[in-house]
Order: structure tokens, then C-alpha cells, then sequence
């Protein structure tokens, strides 16, 4: 990678934070409505992941989306105008959070069943390889999925039919709320390694372990081998879901300061100072700060969508 | 073009005319028909494991990136295991995104209700999709109506269920494989004066031969096959009432929440429908219990031309004992 690709990648992290930890203080401070599920620590996946693929890759994504949605492409205004429930959001307030979709980009929607996007990209990739096309689909979950039915429908037959899907576990040890560990007979390589899909294990807070991870798997589905599966360990910094009360923080104090630690932030900073990429984290900080301000204007100037429209988009009207 | 058709055969003609017509169409399905592997290759007519919700959803993603899926889910109640990627993702998902795509996806499936194949695979199942919103619902009463309504079916740019009722399999006729039956419009089966019959599926057989035995009575019964549950053409229904003033509705359902409810509710919603109705309007449905296997205990549970017949002549007031104390 180019410094240039290197520093966009650290600043696209920057953003993912940024705009998380504003959401969420609009959130609790009321300011939006709804459900919001912060993806703060998670940052280096969702980047390392969309390094390496094209704006005409697909992606699906889950309930803790924004991140991915920021790192696929998707323009900051109109998701945060989404968040807003105005006119100008991805779904014209017709989805929020959990429901940000931007076909355009190839970010076929996030969705707030657990398990539900797995099946949802084996089509996407069996779509790809009915048409011959190269394109590779990505498919984002929490290492909750790896008990439900979705999960071994899909890597049964994404394995079967070499679908070019590369299956990305963001495991950050919870299931909604529960220990996922305690929940899991095995683990998700286990499982894959049982429906003879090829898996790797990486660090979930080290975006260049993620994106080369990403690299292989990527030119394996291009390649037409089929499936991955990439478990990336991580930390959810903040709690499961948010509405207007603040919740108390996942793992224990010696947990945390570990994992604080290893923070897919200043790490990477520090990896790009090692390499003598130039980067000044403070000018990017600003930067962003200034891009979210934009954004949040945006979406605040915004208009409430016309009531009416509550009405329309359940069925495509034009006859084929 | 027209052939002689049993009802599946028709269905699988229409499949392949559809396969032929429209390269992005593709069939996923666990027993997919041998004929149209051979004739369109393992790939595009897939044999899938038996996982409806990989398979349901599969149709849903491959629908957003620009394909037209055909789903076999063979009989409806295995769909059920699919109720995620039906209710939470195929019809909503539309919506949601606020129409940034659309999801043309046609899901078949046969319902087996009066084949002695018990509970859990006798369910017409239109209800609950209709209730999902989003999804058009289907049902065809004979091999050109099948015919006709699949092609209907795959060229409408929405999730598409198509209801088969497997007592229609021994059934054939004449159909024009040439023939699209665009989806919301009811037909009237067989005109009548006196009362309005509303059937769909194998319920417009069993309202025809109820309206056979009527007429030699001395009553006219009007079958209108509604033909698209979701949508319903209440127009059709709604002319037939105004000209009968009287209003069964024979549906091989549970009574609650069926289609039944719904059409008799729109129906007496209306003021200038409601004026004009002579009597209370009257569902004829399957008892409320799951499906029985013993022959005799499905017979007393589904509804049948005699339940319809019954129905008719208390309303038009003549009640049935006199009927058949003047035959005796």
C-alpha cells in the first residue's frame, strides 16, 4: 500500500470513531431516536476489510453497521441523516440505524436480525458468479451468529458451490449480552473447519492484519475457490444497544485497560511513525471533526419527510 | 400456442417459457425439475440442500444485485423455517431502504390440504404472507390460470408467493402458454344473480360444483375466483355483491384473520356495499384445528360444495332441511 492508502486508512478509522462517539451523544442526549449500536473499537475490521475491495464488491452488514458503512463508502451526511429519520437520509428515514443501505456503493443494507445478512450475501455472490462477474461479496457479523441456523446453511453451501463470498466473524466475545463463548459448542473455525471452509484467525484491532487477511481471502473468491471465513478478535468498547440511558461498559478493569491498550487507533499512528509514513493525527482529528459537523448540519437542515411518503416504496410499481 | 396441460405441468411450462424469455431468471429449489437442469443447466436451475432460509434469503440478495429469482420451497409449511428471510428481510426489505431496489423473487409452493397428508403439511399459508405485507400472494384455481399467473408472477418487480393447491394436480386443460394474467384481477368462474361465492385456489371447484347443485335448485350463484390475495381486486368482488346483495366466502383456511375476514370486511366497510346486501354476509372455512390425517376427520374439517350449497340456501331463505324434507 501507498502512504497515501496508508494514511486513508488510519483516517477513515479516525472517522468510524468519531462518528460513533457523536452518535451515540446525540443518543443519549435524546437528540435521535431509536436504537444505536456503537462499533467504537471495532474500527480496524470494517477498514481492513474494504481495502481491499472495489466499489462494485458487495457488502452486508448488521445491527452495529455505521462502520461499515463509513468504510464501504457511503457519503456521512445522508447517513447521518438517516439517523435523523429526514428526507435526505440513505432510506429516507424509512430505515435508521439498523437499516442503512446504500446499493449504489454496493452496501447491500444492514440488518437487525441477527444471522439474516448471511444468506442475504450467498445471493449477492451466487448473483456474481451466475453472471461470471469477479465481483466478491463481504459478509459482516458478530461471533453471536455462530449459533444460529443461518450460519451453517451458508457456510454449507457457499463451500459447496464455491460461492466467491469471504464471511468476516467480528468476534468481540458477546452475543448481544451474553458471554458468546459460554453460548458456543466450538468455535466459529471449528464450524467452518467442519463444512471444509477455509478460515483464518486475525487481530481485529490491527487494520494491516485485517486488510492482508482480507487481500488473500479476496483473491481466493476472485479467483473462483470459493469461501473464507475471517475471524477477527476485537473489543466492543461500549455496551450492546443504546437508546436514552447510558449502560455500563462490557469486561472487567483489567480487561479493558488490556485491551485499551492494543486501541486500532494510536496503534496504527504508532505502526505508520515505525514505517516513516508521515501522518499527523491532530491536523486529521481536526478534519474530521470538521467533516462530522458537515455532515451533522446537514442532516439537522434536513426536511421531516413528507408524511405521505410513510405510504410509499412497499412495492416496485412499474411493470418489467 | 395452446396444449393440452395437467395443473404442475402447466406451472413448469410456464417456469421454463419464463427461463427462456429472461436470461437473469434462475431456479433454486431442492427437487428442481429434471428437465429443466437438463434443458438450463445445474447452475441456473440449482438443487439446493435442504435450507430454506439460506435458500429464501439467497433469492432476497441475489434479487438486490439485479437477478430474478424463482424459489421451489416444494410444500409451504418448509417455508415456514424460512420466516426471517420472508418476513423480516423479503417483505420489507423494500420498504426499509426506502425503494432504492427492488426485489423481483417468485417463491412457489404447494399447500396439500385434502390429500390426507395431516398437520404439518396442510396449510394454505395466503394469510400469513398477505398479513407480512409486502409480498403478493398468488393463488391459481386450474392449469391455465397457472399458467398465465406464474408468467404474471415473474414479470411483476415484487416478492411474488405462489400458492399451489396440490388437490388440482390430477386437473388438465387447454392453456396458452403465451397467456400473462397481470396480478390483482379476479375473475368471475361462472355468473350467477342470487349470491356471491368469493373462491380461490381449489375452492373455485368445489364453489362451481356448489353452484351446479344450486342451479338445479333454483338458485343462482355467482363464482368469482379471486385469483391474487394480496393484491385483491375488490373491485370485482365489490360489482358482483352490488348486482347478488348476498356474499359467501369460501376459503380451505382457519376462520380468523383469513382471507375470508378480509374480503366479507371490505366488503360491508363499503356504505353502498353494505346498503345492498340482502343478508349477512357468511365464511365458509376449515374448522379451526390443524388438518387431521383419518380421510373421515379431514372431510369434517375442510370446507367442502355442500358447507357452500348449505350456506346458500339459508341465505336466499330456504333453509337446507326444507330442501331436502320436499326431495324426500
Amino acid at each position: 500500500m501507498t502512504d497515501d492508502e496508508l494514511r486513508d486508512l488510519y483516517r477513515q478509522m479516525v472517522t468510524i470513531r468519531e462518528f460513533e462517539s457523536r452518535i451515540l451523544r446525540l443518543r443519549l442526549d435524546g437528540e435521535i431516536e431509536g436504537v444505536v449500536h456503537p462499533y467504537i473499537g471495532e474500527e480496524a475490521i470494517a477498514v481492513g476489510v474494504c481495502a481491499h475491495l472495489r466499489r462494485d464488491d458487495a457488502m452486508t452488514s448488521t445491527h452495529r453497521g455505521h462502520g461499515h458503512c463509513i468504510a464501504k463508502g457511503a457519503d456521512l451526511g445522508r447517513m447521518m441523516a438517516e439517523l435523523f429519520g429526514r428526507i435526505d437520509g440513505f432510506c429516507g428515514g424509512k430505515g435508521g440505524s439498523m437499516h442503512i443501505a446504500d446499493f449504489e456503493i454496493g452496501m447491500l443494507g444492514a440488518n437487525g436480525i441477527v444471522a439474516a445478512g448471511l444468506p442475504i450475501a450467498c445471493g449477492s455472490a451466487l448473483a456474481a458468479q451466475l453472471r461470471d462477474s469477479d465481483q466478491v461479496t463481504a459478509c459482516m457479523f458478530g461471533d453471536g451468529v455462530a449459533g444460529a441456523g443461518p450460519f451453517h446453511e451458508c457456510l454449507n453451501i457457499a463451500g459447496l458451490q464455491r460461492l466467491p463470498i469471504v464471511f468476516v466473524c467480528e468476534d468481540n466475545g458477546w452475543a448481544a449480552n451474553s458471554v458468546s463463548g459460554e453460548m458456543l459448542s466450538g468455535t466459529p473455525a471449528s464450524i467452518a473447519a467442519g463444512h471444509q471452509v477455509r478460515s483464518t484467525a486475525v487481530d481485529g484491532t490491527d487494520v494491516l492484519d485485517v486488510a492482508a487477511a482480507m487481500e488473500e481471502a479476496v483473491a481466493v473468491a476472485r479467483g473462483g475457490e470459493g469461501p473464507t471465513l475471517i475471524v477477527a478478535r476485537c473489543f466492543r468498547y461500549q455496551g450492546h444497544a443504546y437508546r436514552n440511558v447510558d449502560l455500563p461498559l462490557p469486561g472487567g478493569e483489567e480487561e479493558r485497560r488490556a485491551w485499551l491498550e492494543r486501541d486500532p487507533i494510536p496503534r496504527f499512528a504508532e505502526e505508520l511513525a515505525r514505517r516513516g509514513v508521515e501522518l499527523d493525527p491532530e491536523a486529521v482529528s481536526r478534519e474530521v471533526e470538521e467533516e462530522l459537523g458537515a455532515a451533522e448540519d446537514f442532516a439537522r437542515n434536513s426536511p421531516v419527510p413528507a408524511l405521505d411518503s410513510a405510504l410509499a416504496d412497499l412495492f416496485a410499481e412499474a411493470p418489467r | 400456442m395452446s396444449e393440452r396441460l395437467k395443473f404442475f405441468d402447466a406451472l413448469d411450462a410456464a417456469m421454463a417459457a419464463e427461463l427462456r424469455n429472461d436470461p437473469d431468471t434462475f431456479v433454486l429449489g431442492t427437487a428442481p425439475p429434471a428437465a429443466m437442469v437438463e434443458e438450463f443447466g445445474g447452475s441456473r436451475v440449482r438443487e439446493m440442500p435442504i435450507a430454506e432460509s439460506a435458500m429464501t434469503g439467497m433469492a432476497v440478495g441475489a434479487a438486490g444485485s439485479g437477478m430474478h429469482p424463482i424459489v421451489l420451497w416444494s410444500c409451504v409449511n418448509f417455508a415456514f423455517n424460512a420466516f426471517d428471510q420472508i418476513v423480516n428481510q423479503a417483505a420489507r426489505i423494500r420498504y426499509m431502504f426506502g425503494g432504492q431496489a427492488d426485489f423481483p423473487i417468485l417463491f412457489r409452493a404447494r399447500y396439500l390440504n385434502g390429500t390426507r397428508s395431516a398437520a404439518q403439511h396442510s396449510q394454505t399459508a395466503y394469510a400469513l404472507f398477505a398479513h407480512a405485507g409486502g409480498l403478493k400472494v398468488v393463488v391459481p384455481s386450474g392449469p391455465a390460470e397457472a399458467a398465465g399467473l406464474l408468467r404474471g408472477s415473474v414479470r411483476d418487480p415484487n416478492p411474488v408467493i405462489l400458492l399451489e393447491p396440490e388437490r388440482l394436480r390430477p386437473l388438465d386443460d387447454d392453456v396458452d402458454l403465451d397467456a400473462v394474467i397481470p396480478l390483482g384481477s379476479a375473475r368471475v368462474a361462472r355468473p350467477g344473480d342470487d349470491v356471491t361465492v368469493v373462491s380461490l385456489g381449489y375452492t373455485v371447484i368445489e364453489a362451481c360444483r356448489a353452484a351446479d347443485a344450486l342451479e338445479a335448485e333454483g338458485v343462482s350463484a355467482e363464482v368469482v375466483d379471486l385469483r391474487t390475495v394480496v393484491p385483491l381486486d375488490l373491485a370485482t368482488i365489490k360489482a358482483s355483491v352490488g348486482k347478488t346483495g348476498r356474499l359467501i366466502v369460501v376459503d380451505e383456511s382457519l376462520p380468523t384473520c383469513s382471507v375470508a375476514s378480509e374480503v366479507i370486511t371490505s366488503v360491508v366497510e363499503d356504505p353502498e356495499c353494505l346498503a345492498l346486501l340482502k343478508s349477512a354476509p357468511r365464511r365458509v372455512c376449515t374448522a379451526p384445528v390443524p388438518v387431521p390425517f383419518s380421510p373421515q376427520l379431514e372431510d369434517r374439517v375442510l370446507p367442502d360444495w355442500g358447507d357452500v350449497r348449505a350456506a346458500a340456501l339459508e341465505m336466499t331463505g330456504i333453509s337446507v332441511a326444507d330442501r331436502e324434507g320436499a326431495g324426500r
